[in-house]
């Protein structure tokens, strides 16, 4: 029996609360709307970290808690409570989010001084923290799904934080739009799963999955992959995410890098009783997470932009996590892992990007940086660590984590270990190369800002957040992998220790060694081709792959090919056909009347005559049958 | 009299008092009239607390010989289904008069004639959900048209007088055909168990199929017209165009839902083994609905047409989750139509201030009003939001519901309807880009927020469909009893999850 905890409401009613009130007192906020919004994120850690704490206390069994809050809906069998649910899945979860969220709620209190919406800014960041909250902590699909698309409606929101400018918008738009197409796998799951079990719930699923067929489950796990897909910008819903950049980049670190795009992952690892028992849907699972740690990856080494540079990063490292969510029990694990390394790492990272955009006038460009280094030494130092980090570099965060799922992927057994090791490996390697492109033509080399101005370094209230998280980038790894520590703590929940039947392939020193070794020959390509001076205008005479880089790999003038313009099409058509086609055959009907009416304008009155006319007539029908029938 | 006649009646006394003032007092008949419709929604609130929600049965029942030759009662009475309907109606008349203050002040005869008109309507609305009389029901269904139709003609824009004559053939035509199909029941009942128009008597008669399918016909052709469902929904964009916001946000919200409460209460309760017969082709009609007008949404130009086609895909799922014959089907379909009337009514009713600020209701006119007119721009993107059916706002919990309901009988109806939701985004957030965001383009830049009257006005429909997204309980207590008699009554029972507990 699941023990019940009163203070879980409050990690969705505080920031919830708080956003609908900076929302709607309006410019009044505007002086200490911040001041709340940090606050209440703050608030909301401590009660992650007292929850936590708690639950360590507890024995092995009783850690999950839970609570009800109300009857959502309830017709016939279908009966869905508000509720939820704080396991220790949720809790990584928990901490992350408002611990990563408040340290960004801190940056952005100086980062968006000079924004006249600042206040608007914090409501939509509490917003989302209450959002990504009840993701993770609702005990049903249906609960999450509130929150699955109210994160959606925060990053909407957010990306077009400055909708003036119309690229913006239609950015946020298509985030919106991208995230809707995975939103009708979740409603599908979700329909499936209570055709079948009669239960919307995690724990009522659970339990009935032996009973359900291959088939039943192979179809569920599908949807959820496509929900996955939107939501964490997987092939082949990835195209929002480079876009997505257009948000502030606070935004950047916090939704689009570190919390809402890993929900992915965690749907599919919460769904684990489903996925395990689907091997259909778990090898559509591997094959995604490898296509895109690759498409990510080589978009990233393209990129000029530092921003989308760290966007594609985050999709190729997603790919990573969802790679090893298809690797069984034990990936489970290891993809949480990842998830929390790089929610510290990446994070950093675009923090320091948006420290280097402070003090470049908002330049995204990284042709036109070079040198900043020595004029911001603590965010090149910080970028560096993070850097460190996600190539794996011994002892940083992404060593362990990421050389766990390389090592894992080899080990999965057969043809599929070899090419899924292989795809890791060379993700490795072009994750190496494209992110010491993006630290050599930012911090080092000639300055190619070609103003004046000398970049600065940001404020203490910019900068001790990307510490706080770097110190992330450097211990985090390290402390979940030690003694299987998060193993351990996620057995309960996903089963990581259940026994692994596939021969080794490579042990553990073998595949750190490897992975070690295309480290060092990315970066060294990497420092061979960018070292020296640079030019400020990307080169034009570029391979093809290059070029396709540059572009996404073509994914959205596919996009457009494929849907958008036969759609608009079809949509003209459809005009067409619904005034002369339909339309008109009831007008050819009734042409009589209409002209007759054109003519009669004035004399509206002559219409209701007639039409009381027919009424009386259809009455004095209607009794006269009668009356013969009744004779 | 009972407590239903009271409150269906005053409307009716009023526009009578209405009458009396003098044409030139303006502020005092819109007053009066907006005092009076508010009464009528707080008793009919009350109403709704007296209400049994535990029993199925018919509650708040009058009913008095009306013309005895042909059995004809004044025969009123009211279940789950039917009193949310007439609260949905009763609440939304005094917002809409509250928030088009001035809709009649151009029309073609007096504000006096306006009020009189839309007072009249509302007994009639009230009437046409209450009527448990077949004979009854079909009096107040065809004067209706007449209120509406001089609301339209007279006080409408553009080519009102066209659109009001469409509206009225359509109907009509309808309307003809449900006359000759209440006639035939009439006779098959005089043959059987004597002649009535009785709706519980009716519901037990038993007519041979071809009969039977020919007589659900005519009702479903009139309901399917007024819903209106595909192909019947042309006369629909044009007289929304036409109409004034706040008549529109009444044909939406309340009119066309007698269409589908119509197929609930007649098509169904009347004629189930025909309902079965037709329902492959309904539901079929009702997918083409769902992607048919979400498409035709995302290609307008115009406001108030884009609006008139997002109701014609909500009204698709209405009428696929009512012919699912499921429990989660029909109480989501019942659910759908109180929320699309409250999302609808805050999307015309804010659309209409847009446009009468612009004096334009070309979506592309618009632009940057989110820094120009703040209030107002939320206020239109909330109502959007719920009719995207974003999960927490009300409409989500009605959609769902029929999808899922829809998907435990007609999977391959659910999968299709679900791809609606992708186009929702596109039909909600295209014109929420052009008009609310991007650079506030000429023309608009010196546009005014809401005003005191007009937040008072739209603040509660937002409280509605924020509250009814997170506890629609209160609402579906009241329905699910009903919903579930009528699925049972048509012989259905809901499928079994596959891996039973």
């Amino acid at each position: 029996m699941l023990q019940t905890s009163a203070n879980l409401v409050w990690f969705i009613a505080l920031p919830l609360f708080s956003s609908a009130l900076l929302l709607l007192a309006g410019k009044r906020a505007n002086s200490w709307g911040h001041v709340l919004a940090t606050t209440v994120s703050a608030s909301t850690f401590t009660i992650g970290v007292i929850e936590f704490l708690a639950m360590q206390a507890r024995p092995e069994e009783n850690r999950a808690v839970g609570q009800k809050l109300f009857t959502w809906i309830s017709v016939g069998s279908f009966n869905v409570d508000a509720s939820l649910l704080l396991d220790q899945l949720s809790i990584c979860f928990v901490l992350l989010i408002t611990g990563v969220g408040t340290l960004i709620h801190v940056y952005s209190i100086s980062y968006m001084s000079h924004d006249l919406d600042r206040r608007r800014f914090f409501a939509y960041l509490n917003l989302f923290i209450a959002a990504m909250l009840l993701l993770v902590l609702g005990d049903s699909y249906l609960n999450l799904y509130v929150g699955w698309e109210g994160v959606g409606l925060a990053s909407y929101l957010l990306i077009g934080f400055w909708n003036q400018k119309p690229a913006y918008a239609t950015a946020a738009k298509k985030a919106f739009v991208a995230n809707r197409v995975g939103d009708v796998g979740l409603s599908l799951a979700i329909m499936i799963a209570f055709a079948t079990f009669g239960d919307v719930t995690f724990s009522g699923i659970k339990e009935q999955t032996d009973s359900a067929s291959t088939t039943q489950l192979t179809a569920i796990g599908l949807m959820l992959l496509l929900a996955a897909c939107g939501k964490s910008a997987q092939f082949p819903l990835q195209s929002w995410l480079g876009d997505a950049m257009a948000g502030p980049t606070p935004v950047s670190a916090l939704i689009h890098a570190a919390t809402m795009v890993t929900a992915g992952v965690y749907l599919i690892t919460r769904s684990s009783f489903i996925f395990d028992e689907a091997p259909i849907a778990q090898l559509m699972v591997l094959i995604v997470g490898a296509v895109t740690l690759l498409f990510g990856a080589i978009i990233g080494t393209a990129k000029d932009d530092i921003k989308k540079a760290l966007a594609a990063s985050t999709m190729s490292q997603i790919g990573y996590m969802i790679l090893a969510t298809g690797l069984g029990p034990i990936g489970y694990a290891f993809a949480i892992m990842h998830l929390l390394t790089h929610g510290f790492f990446k994070a950093s990272m675009f923090l320091g990007a948006g420290s280097v955009m402070h003090g470049m006038k908002d330049e995204v460009n990284m042709r036109k940086y070079g040198g900043i280094g020595k004029f911001m030494p603590i965010t090149a130092l910080t970028f560096g660590l993070g850097y460190l980090a996600i190539i794996g570099v011994p002892p940083f965060a992404g060593f362990y984590s990421k050389d766990k799922i390389i090592e894992t992927a080899f080990n999965a057994g057969g043809i599929k270990g070899i090419a899924l090791g292989v795809a890791t490996l060379l993700g490795a390697a072009i994750t190496a190369f494209y992110m010491t492109r993006v630290v050599i033509l930012t911090f080092f080399g000639n300055e190619r800002w070609g103003h004046k101005d000398e970049p600065h370094e940001s404020p203490a209230l910019m900068l001790i957040p990307i510490a706080l998280l770097s110190l992330g980038s450097i211990a985090s790894g390290f402390l979940l992998y030690q003694g299987k520590r998060l193993v351990y703590w996620l057995e309960p929940v996903v089963n990581p220790l259940k026994e692994h039947h596939a021969k080794e392939l490579f042990s553990h020193t073998t595949v750190s060694i490897m992975t070690l070794t295309v480290v060092a020959i990315g970066v060294s390509l990497a420092v061979s081709k960018y070292r020296g001076d640079q030019s400020d205008k990307a080169p034009e005479k570029v391979s093809m792959l290059t070029a396709a880089a540059r572009k996404d790999l073509y994914q959205d003038s596919l996009n457009e090919s494929a849907f958008m313009r036969p759609g608009q099409s079809l949509i003209k058509k459809l005009l067409q056909i619904d005034l002369i086609v339909i339309d008109g055959l009831v007008r050819s009907v009734g042409s009589v009347s209409i002209s007759a009416g054109t003519k009669l304008r004035s004399l509206q009155s002559g219409y209701v005559r007639s039409y009381a006319l027919m009424m009386v007539i259809g009455a004095l029908a209607l009794i006269a049958t009668v009356w013969i029938v009744t004779a | 009299m009972s407590l239903l006649t009271i409150i269906g009646i005053l409307p009716l006394i009023s526009a009578g008092l209405l009458a009396l003032i003098p044409t030139k007092n303006n502020e005092l008949i819109k007053r009066s009239t907006f005092l009076a419709t508010l009464f009528v929604a707080i008793a009919s609130i009350f109403m709704a607390f007296r209400f049994d929600k535990n029993s199925d049965q018919l509650q708040f029942t009058q009913n008095n010989s009306w013309i005895s030759a042909f059995n004809i009662n004044f025969s009123l009475g009211i279940d789950g289904i039917s009193l949310v309907l007439i609260l949905l109606s009763t609440i939304l008349v005094p917002i809409v008069i509250l928030a088009t203050w001035h809709e009649s002040d151009n029309g073609r005869w007096s504000s006096k004639v306006f009020y009189i008109l839309l007072l009249v309507l509302e007994s009639l609305m009230i009437g046409v959900f209450a009527a448990n009389d077949l004979f009854l029901f079909y009096v107040f269904f065809e004067a209706m048209l007449i209120p509406i139709y001089f609301l339209i003609g007279g006080y409408g824009t553009g080519d009102k007088s066209a659109a009001a004559i469409k509206f009225l053939l359509y109907s009509l035509f309808g309307g003809l055909l449900m006359l000759a199909s209440i006639i035939g029941v009439y006779i098959i009942s005089s043959n059987q168990i004597g002649a009535t128009f009785d709706l519980t008597q009716l519901a037990t008669l038993e007519i041979d199929n071809q009969t039977e399918n020919f007589l659900f016909l005519g009702f479903f052709i009139a309901f399917a017209i007024k819903a209106p469902l595909w192909p019947f929904h042309t006369w629909l964009p044009d007289a929304a165009k036409a109409a004034t916001p706040g008549t529109s946000v009444l044909l939406l919200g309340v009119l066309d839902k007698v269409g589908t409460y119509g197929m609930i209460r007649f098509c169904i309760q009347l004629f189930p083994d025909a309902s079965k017969t037709f329902t492959p082709l309904i539901i079929t009609l009702a997918v083409i609905s769902i992607i048919y007008g979400a498409f035709m949404a995302i290609g307008q130009r115009d406001i108030k047409g884009l609006i008139a086609f997002t109701s014609i895909s909500h009204f698709g799922f209405i009428t696929m989750g009512i012919f699912a014959m499921t429990t989660q089907g029909m109480s989501g379909a019942n659910l759908y139509m109180v929320n699309h009337g409250f999302s609808t009514a805050a999307l015309f009713l804010i659309a209409g201030w847009m446009i009468t600020r612009r004096g334009s209701s070309t979506i592309s006119d618009f632009g940057g009003l989110q820094r120009v007119t703040p209030v107002m721009a939320w206020s239109f993107f909330i109502a959007g939001m719920s009719s995207l059916a974003l999960p927490g706002l009300s409409s989500f919990v009605s959609e769902f519901l029929v999808l899922v309901g829809t998907y435990t009988r007609y999977p391959v109806a659910a999968v299709i309807g679900t791809l609606g939701i992708v186009l929702a985004a596109l039909y909600i957030l295209i014109p929420v880009q052009k008009a609310l965001h991007g650079p506030i383009t000429g023309g608009n830049e010196n546009l005014k927020d809401l005003n005191l009257r007009e937040k008072i006005a739209i603040s509660p429909v937002i409280l509605v469909i924020v509250f009814m997204g997170f506890y629609p309980k209160p609402v579906l207590d009241l329905i699910n009893p009903t919903s579930e008699k009528v699925v049972v009554n048509a012989g259905f029972s809901d499928p079994i999850a596959k891996v039973g507990k």
